[in-house]
């Protein structure tokens, strides 16, 4: 049995130690709100926050996860209201859709880390999330957005 | 009496932290050394350099802020940055996509538990540098990572990082020799006296 913390909620997991984290999230735990790209972290699809990190799922072991805590998109906020997720509402920044959960992933930890992010900065943050519709305007348009509200609502 | 035990015992953790200290630091003159030979050292740095020069060494000590990739040393695709302390930014972090271990198959991505660049404060460029140029940067230690020369054998000698240059998952090519070979050249070039080749030397 292997125990993670996954959305605030602790489980033990009967898997294999090598069984990549995105089939315990997905197969065992029933999350499916992040997605199988690539397997080769090369697209960023299955991106969720690993003590606050976006790790790749797909070739991160369940084992290096033991004990730590996991952050899905469904745990990125408690009512769907994370400034991203609003932000991205509002511009209507998916297409197929695919893509989003780990472009928001990504998109949280710069937030976090940086609050009034440049272009550049957007840049260096989200490449390694891919998008096949190639929303890329519209996900840059939201990070700012985003930013706006996330400083506007630390103002109230 | 009880005093002598207080005493005893702080002489005693005294000893300890500095032993410990020592332990970490070897001491500057711990290597090796042979009848200086000018020529000698640096025949084997030269053996050295094209180790230090091959994709699994150069790829990550780049002359820009992204890492190299692959044996034509492009790029690392994904924008991907050095960052303050060498393990990228953001969600472009290292060891979001690098494990600990190589994973398994070709193009997967390759894993140590120290997977980075060298610090922006400290780059320790490889790439485009001449045998003579890498030579005196590795000696100097404000260039070094502040190693002595016994710390430089170490490290080409037994880090893990650097080692994982003869373990660097499939399809990747091995650098030209042996790490016990390499480490050997090492101790060579350093126990003749750790002569940089000439400015000519290519």
């Amino acid at each position: 049995m292997i125990t993670i913390t996954v959305n605030g909620q602790q489980h033990d997991v009967d898997a294999e130690p090598n069984m990549p984290l995105l089939w315990v999230i997905r197969d065992i735990l029933g999350l499916t709100g992040t997605k199988y790209g690539c397997g080769a972290a090369q697209c960023g699809a299955c991106t969720v926050h690993l003590n606050g990190e976006a790790v790749r799922s797909c070739v991160t072991k369940i084992n290096r996860a033991a004990g730590q805590n996991i952050v899905t998109i469904e745990g990125l906020s408690a009512h769907n209201n994370h400034p991203l997720q609003l932000a991205w509402n509002e511009m209507n920044v998916p297409q197929c859709g695919y893509c989003q959960s780990g472009q928001l992933m990504s998109a949280a930890v710069l937030l976090r880390e940086n609050p009034n992010p440049t272009d550049q900065d957007i840049d260096d943050a989200m490449s390694g999330n891919i998008c096949r519709c190639g929303t890329y305007q519209r996900i840059r348009s939201a990070i700012h957005k985003a930013a706006e509200m996330q400083t506007e609502g630390a103002k109230i | 009496m009880k005093k002598l035990i207080v005493i005893s015992g702080m002489a005693l953790i005294a000893g300890i932290i500095t032993l410990s200290f020592r332990a970490e630091k070897a001491p500057a003159n711990n290597y090796p050394t042979l009848p200086k030979d000018s020529a000698g050292s640096a025949k084997a740095f030269m053996s050295v350099y094209k180790v230090l020069m091959s994709p699994r060494c150069m790829n990550c000590h780049p002359s820009g802020n992204a890492p190299l990739q692959g044996d034509d040393s492009h790029i690392h695709t994904m924008n991907v940055t050095r960052g303050v302390d060498g393990k990228g930014i953001y969600s472009e972090r290292c060891s979001n996509c690098h494990q600990a271990e190589n994973a398994a198959g070709l193009h997967m991505p390759p894993g140590n538990p120290k997977w980075g660049l060298p610090p922006a404060n400290m780059r320790m460029v490889f790439q485009g540098r001449t045998p003579r140029q890498l030579a005196l940067q590795l000696l100097d230690p404000k260039q070094n990572g502040g190693r002595t020369k016994a710390q430089l054998i170490d490290h080409m000698a037994n880090d893990d990082l650097v080692g994982w240059a003869w373990h660097p998952g499939d399809g990747r090519t091995l650098p030209p020799m042996s790490r016990p070979a390499f480490a050997a050249q090492v101790r060579l070039w350093i126990a003749k006296g750790a002569y940089a080749p000439s400015a000519k030397t290519k």
